[in-house]
């Protein structure tokens, strides 16, 4: 034996005044934090097990426990802060690599935090959304270079045959997010609420489990690289089907459900045997070009019968514009951009805090990219990656996209803590595990209720912010940067991102 | 059913949903304080003695959880087997109730109740000890208390 390093993360704090030993915290942790000594009718706790998930905190009936990041520290050095130390302790433990979930941690700049927006003032009136209709319908698809209208009878109607659309009822939808990285009540969570909003969830790349095909008309299916799922019944069952190359949490990196999380439901639905690590690989092997993507998408769109849109999702990189230009042309009907906050249920810690780039950046440069190649028309723009509130989602519309995709924030909104453990595969909320007993945490009720009210609240806030800028329709917002200003960028991001200083 | 209840329309009972049961166990928290002295959860638990008991228990065989109290039966065997009448159907509310007073501690009534609903209540005046469904409050304190929507009241008329 020798002296582990690893250091504790958290402190755990017991109000032993408060504590009735009633051992609710002890069922409720499911990392073995707490436990119970009969014979000196005393809880204990094991503090360097503890994730700060403040399940317990949240749980304890006399509000007795608090849980806090661990106080004990080193010398501050500038170079070597006391977390730096513990990640090369616990790599010389275990000689593997760090893994870790949820997006990026790093103190990268929130562009969105520097974005301010405008309001009418005197020569513009604003709109009281509580008495004026305000239009937040968002339509996902290609729009044709015109449109023919005829009058028949004095009444116009469209001569021009729209290709298949979405309609949304907000510019918001639920992430890719798999059965077997969330739970099947959190599927059907998503999935209802999705149907309740008039919205879109996403069902990641873990194919599409036979009670939630009900809710196909309000599902985009994807296909990555691993084909989980993937079959003719799949494709059509959703109202679109997204075609995954990359991920903003780990962009260049396959996704993996460890075998344990397989179990037999996930297995039939995911088309792999019961306990077998679901790899799915970091390329998909038949697309090394736009023209093998342009295949797939043409192999998608056959077996859908041109009837569903087809997108191609792609990581926030480097050359992020390029990259959209190619998969537009390679007619793709909306391009997802997941940006380098955007979560993950388990990613190498070092991927996930450095590759790739905020998604206000690669969203500023796509879409500027397509309006100069005058293709913007020819597909939407989704956008996810950490988004945290309703302004964000405002902000994100009038630099350019059509609809954004949020997933931490639903979970979130079902309890999660982000405390970053769900490749653990013990999500102390029930949400990014497969355990039974866990997983009976999300009651599917709750969380569908919980998830429309989040989508609610967020709608009526953007309706308030338009209102207020004097516009009646998100449509009107799009794209349109005059709408917003800078505060404490430079002259190069205030280039990328396209908007003005605030005060220019 | 032949053998009806004579009395009262309605059959009252707190129902469990063991699809979302988390057996955290804080319903059995809840009742111990509804039926405390103080009503204060921590003088209840480290105070009074002897500390009440809960009515309604916990049943696991992991990952099953759900909570199991009287049911409230219709025609409930308990009542029957009760030697003194300290266990009666209330006429008003159709609730099971237990009367203290007359109890001889004989458990008869835990013996016949097919669902475990009773237990004993081994503290001095060695007594029965079941749910009274919390007719004095708006709601019974399980269901209350039970974070995960995983309790609740159902009532059938007949
Ligand atoms: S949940 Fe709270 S009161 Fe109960 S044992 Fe734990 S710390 Fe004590
Ligand atoms: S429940 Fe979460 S916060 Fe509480 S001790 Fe366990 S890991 Fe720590
Ligand atoms: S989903 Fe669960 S494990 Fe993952 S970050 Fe949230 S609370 Fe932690
Ligand atoms: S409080 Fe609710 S979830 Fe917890 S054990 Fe009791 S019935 Fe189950």
């Amino acid at each position: 034996m020798h002296k582990s390093l690893i250091k504790a993360e958290f402190q755990v704090e017991r109000d032993d005044y408060k504590c009735i030993r009633c051992r609710v915290c002890e069922r409720q942790c499911s990392f073995e934090v707490h436990s119970y000594d009969a014979d000196a009718d005393r809880m204990f706790e094991d503090e360097l097990k503890c994730v700060g998930c403040q399940r317990c905190v949240e749980y304890c009936p006399t509000r007795a426990l608090s849980v806090q990041p661990h106080k004990s520290t080193i010398r501050p050095h500038g170079n070597w802060p006391y977390r730096a130390v513990k990640d090369i302790c616990k790599q010389a433990e275990t000689g593997g690599m760090l893994l870790s979930s949820t997006g990026d941690e790093l103190h990268h700049r929130i562009y969105w935090d520097h974005l301010v927006l405008n309001a009418s003032q005197v020569t513009n009136p604003s709109i009281d959304p509580l008495r004026e209709p305000m239009e937040l319908r968002t339509f996902i698809g290609r729009k044709p270079d015109q449109v023919d209208v005829q009058l028949v009878n004095g009444k116009p109607v469209l001569k021009t045959e729209l290709p298949p659309q979405l309609t949304l009822e907000t510019p918001m939808m639920f992430g890719a997010m798999s059965y077997g990285a969330i739970s099947y009540n959190v599927c059907q969570s998503l999935a209802r609420a999705a149907t309740a909003s008039g919205t879109m969830y996403n069902t990641g790349e873990g194919g599409l489990h036979r009670d939630f095909y009900q809710y196909g008309p309000n599902t985009i299916v994807q296909c990555a690289s691993g084909r989980f799922g993937v079959h003719r019944e799949y494709l059509n069952a959703g109202a679109a089907v997204e075609i995954k190359v990359g991920q903003g949490a780990k962009p260049g990196i396959g996704g993996h459900v460890p075998g344990e999380k397989v179990d037999k439901e996930i297995s039939i639905t995911r088309m792999i045997p019961v306990g077998t690590d679901a790899l799915s690989p970091a390329p998909h092997h038949d697309i090394y070009s736009i023209e093998d993507l342009r295949q797939l998408i043409y192999a998608l769109k056959e077996a859908v019968e041109y009837k569903k849109p087809v997108g191609v999702k792609i990581a926030a990189v480097h050359n992020a514009a390029a990259i959209a230009s190619g998969i537009v042309r390679a007619g793709a009907d909306f391009v997802t951009l997941d940006g380098l906050r955007g979560g993950t249920g388990a990613a190498p810690t070092r991927t996930r805090d450095s590759v790739g780039m905020p998604i206000e950046l690669a969203l500023a440069a796509v879409d500027q990219r397509l309006r100069e190649e005058g293709i913007r028309n020819n597909a939407s723009l989704i956008v996810a990656g950490g988004f945290r509130n309703s302004t964000d989602v405002v902000k994100a519309i009038a630099l350019g996209a059509d609809a954004v995709y949020i997933g931490t924030a639903a979970l979130i909104s079902l309890g999660c803590t982000v405390c970053q453990k769900c490749y653990t595969g013990k999500c102390p909320w029930g949400i990014t595990t497969q355990d039974p007993y866990l997983t009976k945490r999300v009651n599917p009720e709750i969380g569908t209720q919980r998830l429309t009210n989040l989508l609610r609240a967020w709608s009526l806030e953007i309706k308030e912010i338009l209102g207020g800028m004097g516009i009646n329709a998100i449509e009107s917002l799009r794209g349109n940067r005059l709408h917003l200003r800078a505060i404490g960028l430079n002259e190069r991001e205030l280039d990328v991102l396209g908007v003005m200083h605030a005060g220019e | 059913m032949a053998t009806k209840a004579k009395t009262n329309k309605k059959r009252r009972r707190v129902q469990a949903d063991e699809n979302v049961c988390i057996g955290c166990k804080l319903c059995e928290v809840a009742c111990i304080v509804a039926h405390s002295k103080s009503k204060n959860i921590i003088r209840a638990f480290n105070e009074e003695t002897p500390r009440a008991l809960s009515r309604v228990l916990v049943e696991e065989s992991k990952p099953l959880t759900f909570a199991l109290q009287c049911r409230h039966c219709e025609d409930p065997p308990c009542t029957i087997a009760c030697m003194t009448g300290a266990l009666h159907k209330d006429p008003v509310t159709g609730a099971v109730l237990h009367d203290r007073e007359k109890c001889v501690g004989c458990w008869m009534c835990v013996m016949v109740c097919p669902y475990g609903g009773i237990q004993r209540d081994l503290r001095e005046d060695k007594a029965a000890s079941k749910c009274d469904l919390c007719l004095e409050l708006d709601e019974p304190a399980c269901v209350a208390a039970c974070p995960n929507a995983a309790l609740f009241v159902v009532e059938d008329e007949d």
